[in-house]
């Protein structure tokens, strides 16, 4: 590698060829500020537009500023970094984006988050002095996402996650100058787009124009209903983002602290996806078997490979990307899904509670989900298996706004029956984890053996497209592992051209799965807070005394007590499900 | 064009056929032929004479008579007077506005006196639909040249040598942005031409397409081998349905003689050219857009680097230059690089063409030596300002270049002596203002268009423009401070400053300038809430002098909101409270009796 000198306010750094000035003045730990540029490092998403221009900088020689975010560094380049003109630059900028955005920070859903808001707080911007129109936009209400684009800064990140990342290219720069903003095609609403609501475009978004869909009002009003009973359900990615929130190191498990929450909340009972997701194994991972034995028996007729369909953003993806290949991914219902179908049969039953008195609301680390549980096919006589869902950040907000120190909560357990799980559960929460525990139950109800070995480090990472092939005792099953859509889209178009040697492939609309899900916390640009999460997801894997799913106790009463066996059925009823061709949804043409 | 005694030369451009010359072109030929004429008269359509503004233009040569204003019924009078009885139509001729006298031959006029025509050498001369008609005027001799006795390095050297600047705006030196292109790889290289053309009132490139669309080819064949690539593609804009339909013509005679295609003249080297249709927008004309537009993505400018010569249409090593850089090219080789250079300034070589509008006399595009100053080209080729009114400012450089006053006036005129006069050559717009414009509507009036046509990605334009025009309204409301005045200033250096493109970094020159050469007339606005120059409608008032009205009510007749009252005979007044400022009754009133105050 080509090295190169150069000042930056009169320090001499030396960066490879190609470094750009922001990361040269990283090195010598200058900070520039920047709103529009974003580099998710191992998840090799990087955005540079050098739009927003609050990063500009002195260089010697040179006729305007220079963005450093988007500018090489040179041999012998001179830079200045706070100049007076710098300084100057950098405040009119900041007060120009301010002049043209909503002075809502009392009210708004990203307030105390917010990196502009952060930034006019650091530049200690007192007044506007140019004063004048502010562009106006449709808001835009799906049933998932909040657009709000009068609170846009035009930082193009959303962009960059929804066209390149996930190549879903929903969003793009429509209109010009002043009235330019981000947009679905036609300026429809997201409600009629491709959109798959994997919600990495708030994710992203530095103000409150992408948020999602708000429903604690609701939540407390159903927890003040002496006429409901309210059941909670909390995502196994939720455990390890949450204390985020409450300034934890990114990679806290707050498990215990969360249930005690949530106790405190005023929910009836509080129960844990995982509980579902083990169940999820039993039926994937049994529907999985079923395939390859067919296939193995030389069935032609049997799809292969099988795609995971836990992911609700995924199963958006395909249904409008690929509908020709909707018979491939597995028929299992999402966790959220399972769970609710469960709670309001059995466990309503148990309780002897109707179902029309029952709340189910989920704690998900997603925004996706909540568009799932407004499916049709996932209602009976229009009452939906889960009500709500809502995301780790309105939890967290939720858990503020009631008052309660959660630092200093107890630890607590959750409740019984749908609050047992297993390790297997756990680490659907990370990418490669819902492949690992279906193989981790799969390979033992296959071979009839015990496995030696629990984890399977081959299946782990944060690659975007991994590989890897597990012995099933003489059998090879080769499974591939894909998170964020457009890793998907190359696997699928492998598929296609029938190129795919996989039996199984996993799939995670978000970088990361579901710990760098839409609804965390935001990792405002830091991707090793994902990876921290993941690692705390694996450590509670090791930490849980039983790691597979088939061997959860109450998943086997509950086949016993009310479903037969995976599959039966009664399972086919309450926990599959089938999929739509979305290219022709008509709404799309309207 | 031997065998003829007469050739008459209609003008077939844009401007001319909007008043009917090709009906005019018809008239004329079948006028001739009635008259038995055919083998001694030819008529012919051509590009643009410049001189739009009294189109249609008619010259018939030898003679080299040129008339104005021609009308398709002129026709007949034209052939039997002129053809056939050798005298010329009088009342066709051109007359100097400055001295009333009609000027017979087209080398009589101060408009063409001064120039040098080099971009524009076969406009007006040629018929452009006719490749023989390009061939017999040297045409592609250049590019066999090339082509047969030039490797691409020594191509190259003679085009850094003749010192040509990109005429699209940045005046970057060609041969050293070919030399860069030449020596980055890539699996298929392209030569685009800019033919985007989005000032408003710019009409250069157009006129060359349109009166000469070859030489723009025989360029593009030149620079592809220069550089290494065999794609050429053409982004012009929509709006202009005469110069695609004759670059059309042009490339498909070009093909049919080998002079595009593969192994052209038997060298060896292919090269083919595609017609892309812009959009429209202005930003669109900024290299990295037009390369996002022609990919089908949203036409916004990218970061520089990657320059498209490292990275351009589809990633590939691009070459971009103007149309009127590319109608420079073929004569720098048949002249050589020495003849061209001999033109000019020393930093600046060879011609401009500009398109001379506003308060002038004679309106039109012009081609001028660099280094001719703006007296000359107001005074002598443009006939001074119009109604012999006093010269105020010229703007030059399109929407976004500076107001010059007087003091410059004696500047020769090149890209660097503009620049350090606070505008710039930009594509080429200059429009003169006289006494009656005021300076800050001006301002507005530029910065009404950047703030339309922003593309809206970067902050500083998409926002600091849209303030930047708003403070400028108050202050021709009346209603700024001083403050306001330090906050426009303070803006427009930090626009300037910080902006991504082109666009936005000389966006706020209409501003500065205009402060730095008319700062009194902005302080008249905010301490006296007075327009000096009586353009601002909320500074003015109109009113009826009581001395000079005689009562005709000429004034009461025409105001558009019935504001003015008064008997036959009487003094007339203006009820200020429904008065709209139109200006209407200033206009008509024949006594002088009405004001602006
Ligand atoms: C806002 C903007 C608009 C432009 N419009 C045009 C245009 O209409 N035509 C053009 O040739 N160049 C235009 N340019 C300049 C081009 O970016 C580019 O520099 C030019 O085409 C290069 O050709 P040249 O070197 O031959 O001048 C524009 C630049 C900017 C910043
Ligand atoms: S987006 Fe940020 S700056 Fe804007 S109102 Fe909300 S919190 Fe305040
Ligand atoms: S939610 Fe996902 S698919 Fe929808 S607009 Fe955002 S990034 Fe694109
Ligand atoms: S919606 Fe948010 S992420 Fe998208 S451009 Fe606007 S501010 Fe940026
Ligand atoms: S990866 Fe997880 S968080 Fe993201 S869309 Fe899928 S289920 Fe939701
Ligand atoms: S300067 Fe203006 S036109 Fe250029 S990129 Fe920025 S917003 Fe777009
Ligand atoms: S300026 Fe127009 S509106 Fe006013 S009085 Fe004269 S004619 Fe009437
Ligand atoms: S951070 Fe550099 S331009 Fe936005
Ligand atoms: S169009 Fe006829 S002179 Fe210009």
């Amino acid at each position: 590698m080509e090295m190169i000198k150069l000042n930056i306010d009169n320090r001499t750094v030396e960066v490879e060829k190609g470094t750009t000035i922001y990361h040269a003045a990283k090195k010598l730990d200058i900070g520039i500020p920047t709103l529009c540029y974003m580099n998710l490092g191992d998840l090799k998403i990087e955005h540079k537009p050098g739009g927003c221009r609050v990063c500009v900088v002195e260089v010697e020689g040179r006729r305007n500023l220079a963005p450093a975010c988007a500018t090489e560094c040179m041999d012998g380049m001179q830079v200045q970094t706070h100049s007076i003109r710098v300084l100057n630059a950098r405040k009119t900028v900041l007060e120009l984006i301010l002049s043209d955005h909503p002075f809502d920070c009392l009210i708004c859903a990203k307030s105390g988050n917010c990196d502009l808001q952060d930034m006019a707080i650091k530049m200690g911007v007192r007044s506007i002095p140019y004063q004048g129109e502010k562009s106006t936009y449709k808001p835009d209400f799906s049933p998932a996402i909040i657009r709000d684009m009068d609170k846009c800064i035009m930082c193009r990140r959303c962009e960059t996650m929804c066209n390149d990342f996930q190549t879903v290219g929903v969003l793009s720069g429509v209109n010009r100058g002043f009235e330019a903003v981000v947009a679905p095609a036609f300026e429809r609403d997201l409600d009629h787009s491709e959109c798959t609501y994997c919600g990495q475009c708030v994710a992203v978004c530095p103000t409150g124009a992408l948020t999602e869909v708000d429903h604690t009002t609701q939540l407390i009003r159903d927890l003040a209903d002496p006429t409901k009973k309210v059941v909670v359900q909390t995502a196994p990615a939720v455990r390890a983002a949450l204390g985020e929130a409450f300034g934890l190191e990114p990679g806290t498990l707050v498990t215990g602290k969360m249930v005690a929450a949530l106790r405190r909340l005023g929910f009836d009972y509080v129960f844990d996806t995982d509980f579902a997701a083990d169940l999820t194994i039993m039926e994937e991972g049994t529907e999985l078997l079923g395939r390859l034995t067919r296939f193995l028996e030389g069935d032609k007729e049997v799809k292969l490979p099988m795609l995971t369909s836990c992911c609700p953003g995924w199963v958006n993806f395909f249904e409008y990307h690929f509908p020709d290949m909707r018979d491939i991914p597995s028929t299992a219902r999402s966790p959220q899904q399972m769970f609710g179908a469960i709670a309001k049969t059995y466990f309503a039953e148990k309780i002897e509670t109707k179902r029309q008195d029952m709340i189910v609301v989920s704690v998900m680390p997603c925004v996706a989900k909540k568009y799932e549980c407004t499916r049709e096919e996932f209602k009976v006589d229009g009452n939906p298996d889960v009500d709500y869902s809502i995301s780790t950040r309105e939890l967290a907000m939720l858990i503020k706004r009631s008052n309660i120190d959660f630092n200093r909560l107890p630890e607590e357990e959750f409740d019984s029956p749908m609050g047992e799980s297993t390790g297997a559960a756990v680490i659907f929460g990370t990418t490669g984890g819902v492949i690992e525990a279906a193989v981790r139950s799969a390979y033992e109800i296959h071979t009839g053996k015990q496995l030696e070995k629990i984890d399977f480090e081959q299946l782990r990472g944060i690659e975007g497209i991994r590989s890897a092939s597990v012995d099933f005792d003489g059998l090879e099953i080769k499974i591939g592992i894909a998170h964020g859509l457009g890793h998907a889209r190359k696997l699928l178009d492998d598929i296609k051209a029938g190129k795919s040697e996989y039996h199984a492939i996993e799939i995670m609309a978000c970088p990361g799965g579901c710990v760098g899900g839409g609804g965390q916390p935001l990792h405002h640009g830091n991707p090793d807070i994902i990876k921290a999460r993941q690692k705390a997801i694996y450590r509670e894997d090791m930490n849980k005394p039983i790691r597979k799913s088939h061997e959860n106790p109450s998943i086997i009463k509950l086949y016993e007590e009310f479903l037969g066996e995976p599959m039966s059925e009664k399972a086919h009823q309450l926990l599959h499900t089938h999929y739509f061709d979305k290219k022709q949804k008509d709404v799309l043409l309207d | 064009m031997a065998k003829f005694k007469m050739h008459m030369l209609v003008c077939g451009g844009t401007g001319c056929r909007a008043s009917a010359s090709d009906v005019l072109y018809e008239n004329l030929k079948k006028e001739v032929q009635e008259q038995g004429l055919q083998d001694d008269v030819q008529v012919v359509t051509t590009g643009c004479f410049g001189f739009c503004e009294k189109g249609p233009i008619v010259k018939v040569i030898p003679d080299n008579t040129f008339y104005v204003s021609v009308e398709p019924k002129d026709a007949q009078e034209i052939v039997a007077e002129h053809a056939i009885k050798g005298r010329r139509v009088e009342r066709l001729l051109y007359v100097d506005p400055t001295n009333k006298k009609q000027i017979p031959d087209s080398k009589g006029m101060g408009f063409y006196k001064k120039q040098i025509r080099i971009a524009l050498r076969n406009c007006g001369l040629i018929d452009p639909e006719n490749i023989d008609e390009y061939l017999a005027a040297d045409g592609y001799e250049a590019m066999g040249k090339v082509l047969s006795e030039m490797t691409p390095e020594e191509a190259i050297q003679e085009m850094i040598d003749s010192g040509l600047r990109g005429r699209g705006g940045g005046g970057f030196p060609t041969g050293i942005k070919w030399q860069i292109a030449s020596k980055v790889a890539g699996e298929q290289k392209y030569v685009v031409c800019n033919a985007d053309e989005g000032d408003p009132g710019a009409f250069m490139d157009r006129s060359i397409l349109e009166g000469d669309p070859h030489t723009v080819l025989e360029a593009m064949v030149i620079n592809g081998y220069c550089i290494g690539a065999t794609k050429g593609l053409i982004y012009i804009r929509a709006e202009y349905p005469l110069a695609i339909n004759r670059l059309k013509i042009a490339i498909d005679q070009a093909r049919e003689y080998g002079l595009l295609g593969t192994d052209i003249l038997g060298s060896g080297f292919d090269f083919d050219v595609e017609i892309r249709y812009g959009a429209g927008a202005f930003v669109c004309g900024e290299e990295t857009a037009l390369i996002h537009s022609m990919e089908g993505e949203r036409g916004e400018p990218t970061f520089k680097p990657p320059f498209p010569a490292q990275s351009g249409y589809k990633g590939m090593p691009t070459n971009v230059n103007n149309v009127e850089t590319f109608a420079n090219v073929p004569v720098i080789y048949n002249k050589g690089a020495k003849w061209f250079a001999s033109i000019g300034t020393e930093k600046s070589k060879g011609t401009k063409v500009f398109a001379l509008a506003g308060k002038i006399n004679n309106v039109g595009l012009i081609e001028v030596p660099m280094g001719i100053t703006l007296r000359e080209v107001i005074f002598e080729i443009g006939g001074g300002i119009k109604d012999g009114r006093k010269f105020k400012a010229v703007q030059t450089g399109g929407p976004s270049g500076g107001c010059l006053t007087d003091k410059h006036l004696d500047t020769p005129i090149d890209f660097d002596n503009l620049l350090a006069a606070g505008s710039m050559m930009g594509s080429g717009g200059m429009i003169v203002m006289d006494e009656d414009d005021c300076m800050v509507a001006v301002a507005k009036f530029y910065l009404d268009f950047t703030v339309e046509e922003s593309c809206g990605k970067c902050s500083p334009c998409r926002i600091g423009n849209k303030r930047l025009y708003e403070l400028l309204d108050k202050i021709t409301k009346g209603q700024a401070d001083k403050e306001d005045l330090d906050n426009l200033r303070n803006l427009s250096g930090v626009i300037r400053d910080t902006s991504l493109c082109g666009l936005g970094q000389t966006s706020p020159n209409p501003v500065l300038s205009t402060m730095d050469n008319f700062m009194e007339e902005y302080l008249a606005h905010v301490d006296d809430h007075r327009c000096l120059a009586g353009v601002c409608k909320d500074l003015i008032r109109y009113e009826i002098i009581p001395e000079n009205c005689v009562g005709c009510t000429a004034c009461a007749r025409n105001c558009p909101v019935n504001c003015i009252a008064g008997e036959r005979k009487q003094l007339h007044t203006i009820d200020q409270s429904l008065c709209i400022k139109c200006g209407a009754c200033l206009e008509k009133c024949k006594f002088n009796a009405v004001e602006i105050v």
